[in-house]
C-alpha cells in the first residue's frame, strides 16, 4: 500500500483517477446504448412534433418512437373526411390552436422524478394512439400536432405548464397528469381557462369536472370490487392499509376502510402511509408482521414500490405466507420492482397486458414495434390510449373542436377497439369498463384469475363520502 | 451621530428608481398578462434574494432555510384564501361541508383550532408578520446565543427546512399535505384569478418589492449596517468591543425573515396556490443562488439575480429541459469561484469604467446624468 | 400475544433499527472524514453515493447482457469497484473544485451544491432518468431465519458486513498506518504539519477520494435496499450532515455513536408513530441537543 502512495505512485493515481470515472463513463454509454436499443431513438414520425431539443437525447429515447410506418387498429379504414369539408372557422370559434392541416394537443406527464417511473408508458400510449389516428387521416381532416411538457412529478409544475399548454399555447386538449395530487393541481387551470383534460388514472373518484375526462377506473370500480372479490375467495376479513401519503391513497383507505367495515364485516387491523418516495419500511413491515393481517391492501405509488416489495421479500412475507392486494402497481411498475420480489401477489385493474382478446393483441403488437420489443404495457398506459381516441370520436361526434361542444357530444361514445374489450362513455365524465384482479408472474406478466362485468361508474358512491 | 443620521446618497435613489422603473413600466408595457404573471412570481423570489443580502452579504450568515419563512407567510395567506374559499354553499357536495376540500378528504370533521382566526384579513396580514418573525426570533436566540454560526448554523437551518418540509407534508388533513393548499379563489370578494386582478397584483408586488429595497438599503447605511459588516468580517472584535453580537444577529434574521414571508404571501396570491415543494431545501438554496448570481453586497443585484435565473430557468426548461440542470449546477460553482460578487461586481469592475469613459467622451449633460444613474444602479446596489 | 412474540418482534425491530444504523454509519463515515479532516462541507455526498449504486446497477446490467451465468458473483466485485470509481471521481473534484475553495466553507457548500446539480443531471441524461434497480443475486434476497418467529433480511447482514468492515478498515488507517498519522497531524495543525514535510495537498486529495470511495460504497449498498434514481443522493444528505455534525466531526466515536443513536430513535419511533412524525421528532431533537452542546457528542480540538 506504502508503494502507491509515494512519488513513484504519483503518476498512477493521477491516471487512475482519470481513467476510472471515464471507464465509468464509457460504460454508462454503452448501458445507455443496450437500453436505447430496445427503443430507438430517431424521431421521423410526423405527428409527434419534437418541440424540446431538435436532436433527441438520451433522455428522450423512451418517448421519441421509431421511425417505422404504426401498426393500426384492427377494423379501421382510412377516413375519408376533407379538411375542407370542415372549414377552420366553423368548427373552432375559441381562439384554439387550429388550422387548416392541423390541431394542436397537449402531453403533460411526468418524464422525471419519482413518478417518471410510471408515467412514460402514458406518454407512449397517447403518441401511439396520436400517430395511429394521423395515419388514419387525422380528424376532421386534420393532422394532430404535439407539445409535450414535462411536469417533473412536482405538482406545482404541472399547474405552471398546465397554464402555458392553455394560454400559452392554446391546444385544444390535454392527454396528461397521473398523480391525483398533479390532477388537482391542474383542475383549476383547466376550469378557469375552459380546457380539456383526458385524465387516465385509476383514482379515488369524489370528482366530476367538466372540464376532464377519468379514462381510468374510479374507486367503485377497483377498490370496491377487488375488496369483495378477496373476501369472497380468501375469505379475508382482516384488513392492513398502506399507501403513499398523499390524497389517492388516503382517500381510497377512506373508501376502502367504509367498505370493509360496514358492508363486508371486515376489520382495519392498521392502517400506515409513507411519504412519497419513501425508501424505508423496515418498521411498516414489522408492523404488518405483528398484525398478522389476511390481507395487506396496498397503495404504494411510484418508485418506491421498489423498495416496498424488495424490503416485504427480504422480511420474509411472499406470496406462500401471505395474501397481498395491492391497487397501484402495473406491468410499469414491475419493470422496476423486478417479478421475483412480487410473485403470488394480486393487483386489482382494468386492464392487464396478458388480456386475450383480438383488440388488446393487435394493440399490444402496434405498442411493441413504436416503442421497443421489450416494451410493457400498464392498466394507466392503456387508459392513456383512449384518451386520444374518445376526443376524435367526440370532436367528429361535435364537428367541432370547441371544449363546450366537444363535452357535450361526449356522453355514450363507445370505443370498440379499446385493448380492455369495450368501453362507453358515461354522461358523468367517467368509462364503463371492467374490474380484473392479476396474480403477478415471475416474468413480470400478470396472469388474470378474475373478470367482473361492466360496472357503472359512480364517483359519488352514496355511504362513502 | 453622523453614522445614524447617513443618508441615502443621491445616487442609491436614482438606482432605485431605475429598478422601479423597469419593474412598474417597463415590464408591464412589454409582456403578456401571463408572461408578466411569470415575472410576478420571481419578484416574490426577489423578497428572499433581498434579504439574503442583508443577512448573509453583509452579516455574513448564510441561511439555507430561507423556504421556511417564504412558506409560512405563503401558507397564512393561503389559509386565508383557502377558507374563504370554502363558504359552504360552495362545498355542498362534501361530507363535512364548509371546510376545505383536503379536510373532508381526510375524514376531518371540524375546522382545526388553529384555522380558526384565518378567516379575518387583519389576522392573517398580522400572522404574515409576525409568525415568521417569532420563528426566527427562537431559532437565532437558541443558535447565536450559543455561538453556532457559519457552516453549522447552514446545516441546521437546512434541518429546519426538512423538518417543516416533512411535517407538513406529513399533516395532510391539516396543512393539504404534498398537494399544498390549492384552487384559491378569492380574496375578500374580489377574484384574484381575474386579468386585472393579476395587473393590480404584480403592481403591489412590484411596490412592496421596492419598498422592501429601500427599506433594506437605509438600514445597510445605519449603524446597525455596519455593525452587521463588521460582524461578517471579524466576530470576536465586535464582541470584544461590548456590542451584544447575538442580539444584532437575531435581528437581522428576524427581519429577512419577515421579508421572505412577505414574498411568500404575494406568491400565494399572484400564483393561487401555495405547497410544500417551496419549503424545502431545494428551493431555499436556489434562493441563495440568486443572490449570489446578483452580487450578495447589492440589493439591487439581487433583484436582477433573481429575474435573470428565473427567466434562464423558464427558458431552458422548456426549450433545453436536459441541458437546464448542468446550466445550473455550472452557475453555482461559477458564481462561487470566478464571479463571487455576482452581476453587481461584474458591474462595477467593467460596466461602470465603460459608461464613465463613455460619458467622459460625449460630455453633455443629460448623458453625464444616465451615467451617473447607471453608476448607482450597480454601486451600492 | 404470547411473550416468545413480543421477544421476536422486539428483535426484528432492532434489526431494522440496526439495517438504519448501517446506512447512516457508511454514508456518515464518508462525510465525517472529509468534514472532519478538512472542514469541507461536500453537499454532492449524496450523488458519490449514487454514483456507487450506479456502478453496481451497471454491473449488473452487463452481467444480464452478456454473462447471466456470473449473476451470482458479480455482486461484490461490483461493490468493490464502486469504491474505486466512486474515488476517483471524488480525486478530480478535489483537485479541479474543491482545492480552490479550502479557506471558505460557506461557498465550499454553494459550489458543491452545484456540483450534484449537475451531477443529477448527469445520470438523467447519460443513464436513465426513471429510478433503477440491479438484479441481486440470490444469496442477497429473502431472510434467513434464526428462529421460527425471527426473520432477519439477508441483505441487511450484507450491509452490516460491510459496515463493519468499513469501520475497522478507516480505524486501521487513521491509527494504524503512517496515511493515518499524516491525515490526524494534517487536520490538528496543517501548518506544523507542512513544515514538517508532510504534503499536505496529497493528504487532502487522499481524504477526499477516500471519503467519496466510502460513500460509493454505501450507494452500493443501498442497492439491496431500495430502487436508484437521478435524485437518490438528496434523500439521505441531510440526515448525513447532522450525523456528522451531532456526532461531533473528526471523530469516528462519535460518527457511530450517533449514527447508532440516531437511526434507533428513528426505527423506535416509526414502531409506534407514523413515520413523518418519527422524522420530524429526531430531527427536532437532535437540534435541540446541538443547540445545547453545538460541538456535538464528542470532540476533539480541531484546528485547521
Amino acid at each position: 500500500m506504502q508503494s502507491v502512495f509515494s512519488n513513484r505512485g504519483r503518476g498512477y493515481r493521477g491516471a487512475l483517477s482519470l481513467v476510472l470515472p471515464g471507464a465509468f463513463l464509457c460504460a454508462a454509454l454503452s448501458i445507455g446504448a443496450c437500453n436505447k436499443s430496445s427503443s430507438a431513438s430517431t424521431t421521423t414520425d410526423s405527428s409527434a412534433k419534437a418541440e424540446k431539443a431538435a436532436a433527441p437525447t438520451p433522455t428522450e429515447r423512451s418517448t421519441e418512437a421509431s421511425g417505422a410506418a404504426v401498426l393500426l387498429p384492427p377494423g379501421l379504414e382510412k377516413s375519408t373526411i376533407k379538411a375542407a369539408d370542415y372549414p377552420t372557422a366553423k368548427i373552432m370559434t375559441t381562439g384554439l390552436k387550429v388550422d387548416d392541416d392541423s390541431v394542436t394537443v397537449g402531453i403533460l406527464h411526468s418524464t422525471t422524478g419519482t413518478m417518471a417511473i410510471s408515467e412514460t408508458g402514458s406518454v407512449q400510449a397517447e403518441k401511439l394512439a396520436i400517430a395511429q389516428i394521423n395515419a388514419l387521416g387525422g380528424i376532421l381532416g386534420r393532422q394532430i400536432k404535439v407539445i409535450q411538457e414535462d411536469g417533473a412529478s412536482d405538482w406545482p409544475t404541472f399547474a405552471e405548464k398546465a397554464r402555458k399548454l392553455l394560454v400559452n399555447d392554446k391546444v385544444a386538449a390535454v392527454m396528461g397528469c397521473w398523480t391525483s395530487a398533479s390532477r388537482k393541481a391542474v383542475l383549476p387551470v383547466f376550469e378557469k381557462e375552459n380546457g380539456l383534460l383526458y385524465y387516465p388514472t385509476f383514482y379515488e373518484g369524489l370528482e366530476q369536472s367538466k372540464n376532464v375526462f377519468y379514462t381510468g377506473q374510479e374507486a367503485t370500480q377497483q377498490i370496491l370490487a377487488s375488496l369483495d372479490w378477496v373476501n369472497k375467495e380468501k375469505g379475508a376479513k382482516s384488513f392492513y392499509l398502506i399507501g403513499s401519503d398523499y390524497i389517492w391513497p388516503r382517500t381510497s383507505m377512506k373508501i376502502a376502510r367504509k367498505h370493509i367495515e360496514n358492508v363486508l364485516k371486515g376489520t382495519v387491523v392498521g392502517e400506515e402511509f409513507a411519504p412519497l418516495g419513501n425508501t424505508q419500511f423496515g418498521s411498516i413491515i414489522n408492523k404488518i408482521k405483528l398484525k398478522k393481517p389476511d390481507v395487506i391492501f396496498a397503495a404504494v405509488v411510484g418508485g418506491s414500490n421498489v423498495a416496498w416489495f424488495k424490503q416485504l421479500n427480504a422480511a420474509g412475507v411472499t406470496a406462500a405466507t401471505q395474501t397481498l392486494l395491492t391497487i397501484s402497481v402495473t406491468e410499469d411498475e414491475v419493470l422496476g420492482i423486478g417479478g421475483e420480489n412480487l410473485t403470488g401477489f394480486f393487483s386489482s385493474m382494468k386492464y392487464f397486458q396478458s388480456l386475450d382478446n383480438p383488440n388488446n393483441k393487435s394493440f399490444v403488437e402496434a405498442f411493441k414495434k413504436m416503442w421497443g420489443e421489450k416494451s410493457v404495457i400498464g392498466d394507466v398506459t392503456q387508459a392513456g390510449y383512449l384518451g386520444p381516441w374518445i376526443w376524435k370520436a367526440a370532436v367528429e361526434k361535435a364537428g367541432s373542436f370547441d371544449v363546450d361542444k366537444v363535452v357535450a357530444a361526449s356522453p355514450e361514445i363507445e370505443i370498440k377497439i379499446a385493448p380492455e374489450g369495450y368501453v362507453k362513455v358515461h354522461a358523468n365524465h367517467h368509462l364503463w369498463s371492467k374490474a380484473r384482479i392479476g396474480k403477478a408472474k415471475p416474468d413480470g406478466q400478470w396472469e388474470v384469475v378474475h373478470e367482473s362485468d361492466l360496472i357503472e361508474p359512480n364517483p359519488f358512491p352514496k355511504g362513502y363520502q | 451621530m453622523n453614522l445614524l443620521t447617513k443618508k441615502i446618497s443621491k445616487n442609491d435613489l436614482i438606482g432605485v428608481i431605475v429598478l422601479a422603473a423597469i419593474i412598474l413600466v417597463l415590464f408591464p408595457a412589454v409582456f403578456s398578462i401571463f408572461r408578466l404573471n411569470l415575472i410576478g412570481k420571481y419578484l416574490t423570489y426577489a423578497f428572499v434574494g433581498v434579504s439574503l443580502v442583508l443577512l448573509w452579504g453583509n452579516g455574513g450568515i448564510l441561511s439555507l432555510g430561507q423556504g421556511v419563512f417564504f412558506g409560512l407567510g405563503g401558507y397564512c395567506m393561503a389559509m386565508f384564501l383557502k377558507l374563504e374559499a370554502s363558504d359552504p354553499i360552495s362545498t355542498k357536495i362534501q361530507t363535512t361541508p364548509g371546510i376545505p376540500d383536503f379536510m373532508d378528504w381526510n375524514q376531518i370533521t371540524r375546522l382545526p383550532l388553529f384555522w380558526m382566526p384565518f378567516k379575518s384579513l387583519t389576522f392573517t396580514i398580522l400572522a404574515i408578520i409576525l409568525v415568521p418573525a417569532f420563528f426566527s426570533f427562537i431559532i437565532g436566540v437558541a443558535m447565536f446565543k450559543r455561538r453556532v454560526g457559519g457552516v453549522y448554523f447552514a446545516i441546521i437551518t437546512q434541518a429546519v427546512a426538512l423538518i417543516l418540509s416533512v411535517l407538513i407534508v406529513g399533516q395532510q388533513g391539516l396543512t393539504g399535505g404534498i398537494n399544498g393548499i390549492t384552487d384559491l379563489k378569492t380574496m375578500h370578494g374580489w377574484d384574484i384569478r381575474s386579468d386585472s386582478a393579476k395587473y393590480i397584483l404584480y403592481y403591489v408586488n412590484g411596490a412592496l418589492l421596492i419598498g422592501c429595497v429601500i427599506l433594506t438599503r437605509w438600514v445597510l447605511s445605519t449603524k446597525f449596517g455596519m455593525l452587521l459588516l463588521a460582524l461578517r468580517e471579524k466576530e470576536d472584535r465586535v464582541r470584544f468591543s461590548g456590542y451584544d453580537v447575538a442580539n444584532f444577529k437575531t435581528l437581522a434574521f428576524c427581519l429577512s425573515a419577515v421579508m421572505c414571508a412577505i414574498g411568500g404571501a404575494m406568491f400565494t396570491l399572484q400564483v393561487g396556490f401555495m405547497s410544500p415543494s417551496f419549503v424545502g431545501i431545494t428551493p431555499s438554496i436556489e434562493m441563495v443562488i440568486y443572490t449570489a448570481v446578483g452580487g450578495r453586497m447589492s440589493v439591487i443585484g439581487a433583484v436582477f439575480g433573481t429575474l435573470l435565473v428565473n427567466f434562464a430557468k423558464t427558458f431552458f426548461s422548456e426549450q433545453y429541459p436536459d441541458l437546464w440542470l448542468f446550466l445550473m449546477g455550472g452557475t453555482f460553482i461559477g458564481v462561487v469561484m470566478l464571479f463571487p460578487d455576482g452581476l453587481a461586481g461584474l458591474y462595477e469592475r467593467y460596466g461602470k469604467p465603460f459608461v464613465a469613459r463613455v460619458a467622459s467622451k460625449k460630455k453633455s449633460e443629460p448623458t453625464v446624468a444616465v451615467a451617473a444613474a447607471l453608476e448607482s444602479g450597480g454601486k451600492h446596489g | 400475544m404470547s411473550l416468545n412474540e413480543i421477544g421476536s418482534m422486539v428483535a426484528m425491530q432492532g434489526f431494522s433499527g440496526l439495517s438504519l444504523f448501517t446506512v447512516l454509519l457508511l454514508m456518515a463515515l464518508g462525510l465525517a472524514i472529509i468534514f472532519g479532516q478538512m472542514g469541507v462541507i461536500n453537499m454532492a455526498h449524496g450523488e458519490f453515493m449514487a454514483i456507487g449504486a450506479y456502478v453496481v446497477y451497471l454491473f449488473s446490467q452487463l452481467t444480464q447482457n452478456f454473462a447471466p451465468g456470473m449473476r451470482e458473483v458479480y455482486f461484490v466485485p461490483a461493490v468493490v469497484a464502486a469504491f474505486f470509481v466512486a474515488a476517483a471521481v471524488g480525486y478530480l473534484v478535489e483537485v479541479l473544485l474543491i482545492r480552490r475553495l479550502y479557506k471558505r466553507p460557506l461557498d465550499t457548500l454553494l459550489a458543491t451544491w452545484g456540483l450534484s446539480l449537475a451531477m443529477q443531471q448527469f445520470f438523467r441524461t447519460f443513464i436513465n432518468p426513471k429510478e433503477v434497480s440491479a438484479e441481486l443475486p440470490e444469496w442477497l434476497l429473502g431472510a434467513f431465519n434464526p428462529t421460527p418467529s425471527i426473520q432477519v433480511p439477508r441483505n441487511g447482514i450484507f450491509v452490516m458486513g460491510l459496515t463493519i468492515l468499513v469501520t475497522v478498515g478507516v480505524y486501521l488507517l487513521m491509527l494504524k498506518s503512517r496515511w493515518g498519522i499524516r491525515i490526524r497531524a494534517t487536520t490538528q495543525n496543517r501548518i506544523m504539519s507542512s513544515a514538517v514535510g508532510i504534503n499536505t495537498d496529497r493528504v487532502d486529495r487522499f481524504t477526499f477520494a477516500l471519503g467519496c470511495g466510502i460513500a460509493g460504497l454505501a450507494g452500493a449498498a443501498f442497492t439491496t435496499i431500495g430502487s436508484t434514481g437521478p435524485t437518490s443522493g438528496s434523500l439521505y444528505i441531510v440526515d448525513t450532515f447532522l450525523v456528522v455534525v451531532f456526532g461531533g466531526a473528526a471523530n469516528l466515536i462519535g460518527t457511530i455513536a450517533s449514527a447508532f443513536s440516531i437511526a434507533q430513535a428513528q426505527s423506535l419511533l416509526e414502531f409506534f408513530l407514523t413515520s413523518a412524525m418519527a422524522k420530524v421528532l429526531t430531527l427536532l431533537t437532535i437540534i435541540i441537543i446541538l443547540m445545547i452542546r453545538p460541538q456535538g457528542l464528542f470532540t476533539t480540538k480541531v484546528r485547521t
